[in-house]
């Protein structure tokens, strides 16, 4: 089997071109997206527009945290592009968390779940630092330089494991048999190391009670 | 020989040119309604550029035979109705009734996309088409209105003997005796092209770019072709019947400035609801076609 390429060529430069956007705005980094798309920075003059649809879109923009419910939706939306399509992750709390570090519902690092080809930093990047990832963005791929959907497909199994970790991803995934597969084997492992934490637990308690006892 | 010759090179040449020239058309567009709204906008072979890569997608998704042949359809459906319309006063099928026999090739194409998207089964598209449908059921009335007004004027339901009877000049063209059916085809030809204040089909706010929502890569590719090639034949009605044809160059002159009138229409109206835009097709526009359609009767 041969190897799979990004484009490039002609092929490549109308990609490059012609970025057709599906932006997940889920974090407050969103707000920054309509001066970008306005009559101020205007971005349509590089050829990237909004979509309604992933079947449609080629990029799929992570505006900001992601909280483990939507994650799901958005990997969901992620598989259901057609190649080759670009992941951005937009804004710190995709890259390390930002200000949610320690937040109990959102994920930190974005890149455990999805294939990220470029970071847009800051919290929340304005719509100059946007256009300078775009354009960088597109630059890259008229040179055939991201391929993260190729790294998605090539490591499905550490994605998905990952994935499985934090949700259910059985009926839905890209490979359902691999999926059902690696989601029994994380559950196996959760429940051993549970089972492991509260015997421990037992014994520990049980070793303490005379101690504690009063005399 | 010669001209059997020229004839056949047309005949292949032409739908280039038109699929061509229409990508032209949606580019610019997206150029002049950005131009409206104080944005730089798009180069204008941004169309091209899109179609290109729409094309050099990899697996997009498909849900069944219908589901590829529905953009087929579309496509070969407005490929077929470009034949009857004269392009620089050269037809490639012309008889005395070619109007008639392309009212009912226009509804092939939204027939083939209602049967793709059918097998799409995403409720987005199915509203999508059946707003297509409903706004459909309301322009062709009006549409209907104005090309009897014509037919009756001229007694020729031929598009060549109609551009023929305008030729020596503006004034013989049929849009200062019609003004009204013209007017009446004018706000048709708005909801033929969805354009803003009809664009309820596709509006993509509400249902996710409606009958496009599941396809993607060629088959997208495909339905811009068919939209492209939409635009120069639905401008192409209005220009053979009231603006007098015209050599190539003045035809699409002609064409692209029936479209930049609805285009500037485009970028200043807000979008009506399906049943609104509905009601509006059978009132003014109709009342207006029908007017026009008693005068001529009258004043024949
Ligand atoms: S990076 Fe900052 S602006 Fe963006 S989503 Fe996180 S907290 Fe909000």
């Amino acid at each position: 089997m041969t190897k799979a390429k990004p484009p490039k060529g002609l092929k490549g430069w109308a990609q490059g071109r012609s970025l057709w956007m599906l932006h997940f705005c889920t974090g407050c980094g969103a707000i920054e997206m309509p001066p970008t798309m306005t009559s101020r920075y205007d971005m349509e003059r590089f050829g990237i527009t909004p979509m309604a649809t992933p079947r449609q879109a080629d990029l799929l923009l992570i505006t900001g945290y992601l909280t483990v419910k939507t994650l799901k939706r958005v990997i969901r939306s992620y598989e259901q592009m057609p190649e080759p399509k670009y992941v951005v992750g937009f804004g710190s709390c995709t890259v390390n968390g930002g200000m949610y570090w320690d937040s109990y519902n959102t994920i930190k690092r974005l890149d455990l779940y999805l294939p990220i080809d470029l970071y847009i930093a800051g919290c929340m990047p304005r719509p100059e630092a946007i256009i300078d990832g775009f354009t960088e963005l597109i630059e890259g791929i008229k040179k055939g330089k991201f391929d993260g959907w190729i790294r998605y497909k090539e490591n499905l199994e550490y994605y998905k494991r990952n994935q499985a970790m934090v949700m259910d991803i059985r009926k839905w995934s890209l490979d359902a048999e691999l999926a059902e597969r690696i989601w029994n084997e994380v559950q196996e492992e959760r429940r051993k190391r549970f089972e492991r934490a509260t015997v421990k637990h037992v014994y520990e308690l049980a070793e303490r009670i005379p101690e504690g006892l009063p005399k | 020989m010669n001209a059997v010759g020229l004839n056949i090179t047309w005949i292949i040449f032409m739908p280039i040119l038109v699929i061509i020239i229409g990508l032209f058309y949606l580019g610019a567009a997206r150029k002049i309604t950005a131009r409206i709204q104080n944005r730089y906008g798009p180069p204008i072979y941004q169309n091209i550029i899109d179609v290109i890569k729409l094309f050099s997608k990899k697996n997009p998704t498909n849900h069944g035979v219908m589901f590829s042949l529905g953009p087929v359809m579309a496509f070969s459906g407005m490929l077929i109705s470009l034949l009857f319309i004269p392009i620089g006063n050269k037809a490639l099928l012309s008889f005395n009734g070619d109007i008639i026999v392309l009212l009912y090739l226009l509804v092939i194409a939204p027939l083939g996309m209602a049967l793709g998207v059918g097998e799409g089964g995403n409720p987005m598209g199915t509203i999508g088409i059946a707003r297509a449908l409903t706004l459909m059921l309301g322009y062709e009335v009006v549409l209907v209105i104005s090309i009897i007004s014509v037919i009756l004027y001229t007694g020729s339901a031929s598009f060549m003997e109609i551009i023929k009877m305008q030729s020596g000049g503006v004034g013989h063209w049929f849009i200062w005796p019609l003004f009204l059916s013209a007017l009446a085809m004018d706000m048709a030809l708005q909801g033929m092209l969805g354009e803003k204040p009809f664009d309820q089909p596709v509006a993509p706010h509400e249902v996710a770019s409606g009958p496009m929502v599941e396809f993607g890569g060629k088959y997208l590719g495909l339905l811009q072709l068919y939209h492209a090639i939409g635009i120069v034949v639905e401008t192409g009605i209005f220009v053979n019947l009231f603006l007098g044809g015209g050599t190539l160059f003045w035809w699409f002159v002609k064409s692209f400035a029936v479209f930049f009138v609805a285009l500037l229409i485009n970028a200043v109206m807000p979008r009506f609801r399906i049943g609104q835009a509905f009601a509006f097709f059978w009132t003014y526009p109709a009342a207006i076609g029908l007017i026009g359609l008693i005068l001529v009767a009258i004043l024949k």
